[in-house]
């Protein structure tokens, strides 16, 4: 079996015997979402217009918080200095943790979403937008994230810096998820956005992994 | 004969220079034991020698090969300071994904290699369930199954029991006498043969 392989189930099987380190961020995905009804109003159309927003904006925090775990384990059991000195390619161990992390994460908010897009009134149309949404951007979410989370690996306590560095990376993908599922609403050509997240995730895809290898080894410096 | 060679090598933490101009050559079968007080930069060393952090100036290479090179790391083996292993795997779980970052061995003996260093029974053992003597124990039972040539053990006796160090000790010589050599830094005593010393 391939290191990429070893590496995905490895982490796979640590989140499994530890729940708690990748249920806790779901949990606060599906709560904050389902507190929005019972604090503005449980009109459904004011529900409807602002749900892609909601459930976008808690995604990308949930995301958030669960990065900080990405290496930090491994790093302070000394897993990661075996990892960098290996003689596979450090990139492709590292896309392998982003899978996992992708796999733990952004996959069950995707298997989620039409749940709560149901409980904000999103019509059936708008759901199945914001699932391919969901699904393009979800693993740009990780990929990006896993920069930030490799650059401040060895800082203790980094969410609050984790956050600013990475947060502004997000938002074009944020602008362009939420206009797809709202101009859907209405309607209107989603082929733009669409695109423009596909690129980004194919972008993300290939560079993400490198970049993260490349600030991993400067912060194992 | 395999031979690793250290030139010049200079290393910086900060403002404090560690190091400066060190150099020397190592051949196979040979120990070296790195000595100095806390903070002299022994384990700045090693990881220089890994490949985990940059020299500010000098060059290191085995056989050849450059540091960082896929043979050179294929031909070191670094035990640093933490044992390397996650609680929630069990012993042999994490020896398979170590051996599979540090070696190319197709099918690995771990069962033999946990019974050589007195951890029997222990290989369905989840890591969060043993001592710290025990954990870095399954951590140098690397060393009884890595086909390294270049063994550099960052304070391998900390924690292990005269026993520990003994079966520890043993295998280092046997390593040097198949042709390997040995790097440690470790502030106890110990007793192998052909044991060279620099101090930094």
């Amino acid at each position: 079996m391939n290191i990429f392989l070893i590496t995905l189930i490895r982490d796979l099987k640590m989140a499994f015997r530890n729940p708690s380190s990748f249920l806790n961020p779901l949990m606060f995905f599906v709560i904050s979402i389902s507190l929005f009804p019972i604090a503005i109003s449980p009109n459904a159309e004011t529900l409807m217009t602002i749900a892609p927003g909601i459930i976008w904006v808690i995604t990308m925090l949930s995301v958030l918080l669960s990065l900080n775990s990405l290496f930090h384990y491994d790093f302070d059991n000394g897993v990661l200095e075996q990892i960098v000195i290996s003689h596979h390619s450090l990139p492709l161990v590292l896309l392998a943790k982003t899978t996992a992390h992708w796999i733990l994460s952004g996959l069950p908010i995707i298997l989620l979403s039409p749940l709560l897009g149901i409980a904000l009134f999103l019509d059936s149309k708008s759901i199945y937008i914001l699932v391919l949404t969901l699904c393009l951007a979800t693993p740009c979410l990780s990929l990006i994230g896993s920069i930030g989370a490799s650059l401040v690996v060895s800082i203790k306590n980094s969410g609050m810096l984790l956050s600013l560095l990475i947060l502004p990376l997000y938002i074009p993908i944020l602008i362009f998820a939420t206009s797809a599922v709202s101009q859907s609403q209405f309607n209107l050509s989603i082929n733009g956005q669409l695109y423009f997240l596909g690129s980004i995730l194919i972008f993300s895809l290939i560079s993400a992994p490198f970049i993260s290898a490349v600030a991993l080894r400067i912060s194992m410096e | 004969m395999s031979k690793l060679s250290v030139n010049n090598l200079s290393c910086q933490r900060g403002y404090n220079l560690l190091f400066e101009d060190l150099s020397f050559e190592l051949n196979s079968g040979e120990v070296l034991r790195i000595s100095g007080q806390n903070g002299s930069g022994k384990t700045s060393l090693l990881k220089i020698i890994a490949g985990l952090k940059s020299p500010e100036l000098g060059s290191i290479a085995f056989e050849q090969s450059k540091l960082n090179s896929e043979k050179y790391q294929l031909e070191t083996l670094y035990l640093g300071h933490y044992a390397a292993l996650s609680s929630e795997l069990s012993c042999i779980e994490n020896l398979e994904y170590l051996t599979n970052l540090s070696t190319e061995i197709i099918s690995p003996d771990f069962h033999t290699a946990l019974e050589e260093i007195g951890l029997k029974n222990y290989e369905y053992e989840l890591a969060r369930n043993l001592s710290a003597g025990q954990k870095r124990r399954i951590a140098l039972s690397l060393l009884f199954i890595s086909r390294s040539k270049v063994w550099l053990l960052d304070e391998p006796f900390t924690s292990l029991d005269s026993d520990g160090v003994k079966i520890i000790e043993n295998q280092i010589e046997k390593h040097c006498a198949s042709g390997g050599l040995c790097i440690l830094t470790t502030h106890q005593d110990c007793n192998i043969k052909n044991l060279k010393e620099i101090s930094l």
